[in-house]
């Protein structure tokens, strides 16, 4: 996260984090590379295992490190890896979606969503339906400290 | 209360406990005690003064409360669902305490005022207080007092959150989050934050900035909220333990209705009820999701 928050031409370009899980999003993301699929830059990603792995403090502390946008994707019901990982992660990100919103963070910076490994093209939707809702946001500025860089 | 003491006493005579937890008059109102010997029973006291939630001494962590021995503790109906919540988490077993359970009318918010239940002492809790005679206890003491007072509860500070615009919220928790210390009161007080290491405590990784500063209060705030959701009896420690007095109950209150209307569960002391994250439906609603 180290370039600066504005492209040359002085259109916003925001910062934004995936949590993917490795079976379907993060295959899916390869698939869209693969296949030259265009898509917004703007997007970096982390691979877990599962989304039942990603943590909600992951989310809060990348807002808290600067990031603008989220985005945390993983497998289809019932095509989990591990059975049930995605099932257990919906149930925590919808109490964890309503204390975002609760606690003031705009959940229109938050994606979830179900990519499958041969969604190629659906990771890049959503990678720039995302990016599009961020960039319309603005800079995420909430916390003191969010713009002193990475750390 | 001559019931009460009458129990304990029985109890610790026929030696099935080596301890009895209660409320007994301090110096300054009412506090906790450890009555160890029958004839120290008729300290023991209840009336609305007894807030403090002594499920908290059942805590695994505290290990000093072990060693006294099997305990007697007299539990509230809320108090009861934070025990109910340690023996559904296997974190004690049924069968290692007697509860004294009491039949409850609401207290007031602070243990050192005066006793009498008004809209302006009762604490906000009490409000649509579900669980005035707990089912779990061994005993079930006392008469059933009138309900509490009227007074505006916790679920309308939410509903008056949740009115205002996002940023305006931002506004709010931000103010709020920016007084918290990081002692971890809040932590200590709850009767069901038990894990032996805490994740605010690892250093490598550091996963939540331990300094005072925005960043860091954010992810403790939110992980603490996050860490009970589904699980908080709702007896409002935390925030009663808060030496900045940081509304915490209005989150664990939001989480507790997210609870409600997405998964139809409401914290109650059956301990064979399981907690709603950690199980789920395969037809949980997935609006949100894209």
């Amino acid at each position: 996260m180290s370039e600066p928050a504005s492209s040359a031409e002085g259109v916003f370009q925001p910062r934004i984090v995936a949590f993917v899980c490795n079976w379907c999003t993060y295959t899916g993301a390869d698939l869209a590379g693969t296949s030259r699929r265009q898509m917004a830059h703007n997007v970096r990603i982390v691979r877990l295992p599962c989304t039942g792995r990603i943590d909600p403090l992951f989310v809060t502390k990348a807002f808290e490190r600067g990031a603008d946008g989220v985005i945390v994707s993983g497998c289809h019901p019932g095509d989990c890896h591990y059975t049930e990982g995605n099932y257990h992660a919906r149930r925590r990100f919808r109490y964890f979606r309503e204390l975002l919103e609760f606690t003031g963070i705009d959940t229109r910076r938050v994606t979830f969503s179900w990519v499958s490994a041969s969604e190629g093209q659906k990771w890049g939707e959503v990678v720039d339906s995302t990016t599009g809702r961020v960039r319309e946001l603005g800079p995420f500025t909430a916390y003191p400290g969010t713009q002193e860089g990475s750390s | 209360m001559k019931a009460l003491r009458d129990k304990a006493r029985e109890l610790l005579e026929l030696g099935e406990v080596q301890v009895v937890i209660g409320y007994g008059q301090g110096r300054r109102g009412v506090r906790p005690i450890f009555v160890t010997r029958p004839q120290d029973c008729e300290q023991l006291v209840f009336d609305p003064r007894c807030v403090q939630n002594l499920a908290s001494y059942l805590n695994p962590r505290r290990a000093h409360v072990k060693r006294l021995g099997r305990p007697a503790v007299v539990v509230k109906g809320c108090d009861c669902r934070a025990v109910a919540g340690l023996i559904r988490e296997s974190q004690i077993a049924r069968g290692d305490v007697v509860l004294l359970g009491v039949r409850c009318g609401g207290v007031v918010v602070h243990p050192h005022g005066p006793a009498e239940l008004t809209a302006d002492t009762v604490a906000p809790r009490c409000q649509g207080c579900d669980i005035r005679e707990p089912q779990l206890p061994d005993e079930l003491l006392g008469e059933l007092p009138p309900p509490p007072p009227e007074a505006p509860g916790i679920a309308e500070r939410v509903a008056a959150l949740d009115a205002l615009p996002v940023d305006e919220r931002m506004a709010f928790w931000k103010a709020q989050f920016s007084r918290c210390i990081r002692c971890y009161a809040c932590r200590q007080a709850c009767p069901l934050c038990y894990c032996a290491r805490c994740i605010a405590d690892f250093t490598q990784p550091r996963w939540i900035d331990s300094s005072a500063h925005a960043r860091g209060n954010t992810a403790w705030n939110h992980t603490r909220a996050m860490h009970l959701a589904g699980r908080c009896a709702g007896c409002s420690e935390c925030e009663r333990a808060c030496p900045q007095g940081i509304p915490l109950t209005l989150l664990n209150e939001k989480l507790a209705q997210v609870g409600r209307e997405q998964f139809e569960h409401r914290v109650g002391d059956d301990p064979d009820v399981p907690a709603p994250v950690g199980d789920f439906r395969k037809g949980d609603a997935e609006e949100f999701i894209v």
